[in-house]
């Protein structure tokens, strides 16, 4: 492999592997949108799995976390993750609140249980 | 200029330029441009760990333009996996992305919009930027909500690529728990933000069935379980908002 082709290798990899499968995905909805009426039904589906499919990327991300995250132990990471939720209901539903008490949650755990 | 506005216009900007600038403001008065920072510190320091260059993270920032992805696109990569592997994690992680713009164009698009003028705003669709838009844009006159929704996402975008260069050169320097409290972020903000947009039965059941069958396939060890978890959880919700539908 010529010195170019490996410099520009990783380059290659982050449109064909990160930015096409990611993009395609807003070049398919923006086509959809043109045809769709708001209110359909195919729209509430559609919409009922885009949730469940982000619902399961987070919980995989505290389940399968990566990098450091995995240095915290599981039960301190579904404790925090619980807790924020939690916070988020209690005060008024607010984000903030939600991101700001499963953070404390997070923190204080991870340094009552170290691994 | 005064011009006589509909009742349901609670702002309303003199040109576009103001438009634009009034998201930006509206980005940088919202939670989300200071999740994002974080998220962004965490995603920086990840690729630094992982051996990427800051160049390619940052360019990762501009045109993948999704938290999760990007986590996922680099440590699959950073952990060995082939291209083909990371292509479709990515990919299913991205899905949420197509309804997300189907939903936000026909807000943002009026009688005289050109068809050009809709794809940066698509481009720019994200959660964060979704969440904003879709709550603050029908409060305007439909011909300055482009602009407006291109000021948050550029707002969003300029406080996300300042943290993806911090967060690299921090990496080295960062204790373990910053870096994981810093990648804890994703998570919980996007848990929070779904459930505060989740106001129907069938939006909150969706996210209980994918929290509950995303984690319980992957141990299965089943291929695709994200989709799976998705299209199963997604589906079911539907089918119970629609028995209940049929009761009443």
């Amino acid at each position: 492999m010529s010195l170019t082709s490996s410099e520009l290798w990783p380059y290659l990899v982050l449109v064909l592997a990160g930015f096409l499968p990611n993009e395609v995905w807003r070049w398919l909805g923006f086509a959809l949108a043109r045809g769709v009426d708001e209110g359909s039904e195919i729209l509430v589906w559609v919409r009922a799995v885009a949730t469940s499919v982000l619902a399961a990327v987070i919980a995989k991300l505290i389940f399968f976390a990566p990098g450091a995250l995995a240095s915290v132990p599981l039960s301190v990471r579904l404790v925090a993750i619980v807790a924020g939720f939690a916070g988020f209901i209690v005060f008024r539903r607010s984000v903030f609140a939600g991101v700001a008490t499963g953070e404390a949650f997070l923190i204080v755990g991870a340094l009552i249980f170290p691994t | 200029m005064v011009r006589a506005m509909p009742a349901s216009h609670t702002f309303d900007f003199p040109n576009g330029t103001a438009a634009y600038l009034g998201g930006l403001r509206a980005a940088a008065l919202s939670v989300f441009a200071y999740v994002l920072f974080g998220t962004y510190i965490g995603i920086g320091a990840l690729a630094y760990d992982f051996n990427f260059s800051l160049v390619w993270v940052t360019l990762s920032t501009l045109l993948v333009w999704a938290g999760p992805a990007q986590v996922i696109l680099i440590s699959t990569l950073g952990g060995g996996a082939q291209v083909v592997e990371a292509a479709i994690a990515v990919g299913l992680s991205g899905v949420r992305l197509m309804p997300m713009v189907v939903s936000l164009m026909p807000i943002l698009r009026g009688p005289k919009t050109r068809l050009h003028q809709l794809l940066l705003p698509a481009h720019f669709t994200a959660v964060s930027m979704w969440v904003e838009t879709m709550r603050l844009a029908p409060q305007m006159p439909v011909e300055r909500r482009i602009p407006f929704a291109n000021g948050i996402a550029t707002g969003y975008m300029i406080s996300a690529l300042i943290a993806t260069v911090a967060g690299y050169y921090l990496a080295a320097r960062l204790p373990v728990l910053f870096t994981a409290a810093l990648l804890f972020l994703t998570p919980i903000s996007f848990l929070v933000s779904i459930a505060r947009n989740s106001n129907f039965l069938v939006d909150r059941l969706a996210m209980v069935l994918g929290l509950v069958l995303g984690p319980v396939l992957a141990y299965r060890n089943i291929e695709l379980d994200v989709m799976w978890a998705g299209i199963g959880g997604g589906t079911l919700a539907y089918l119970i908002h629609r028995i209940r539908a049929g009761w009443q």
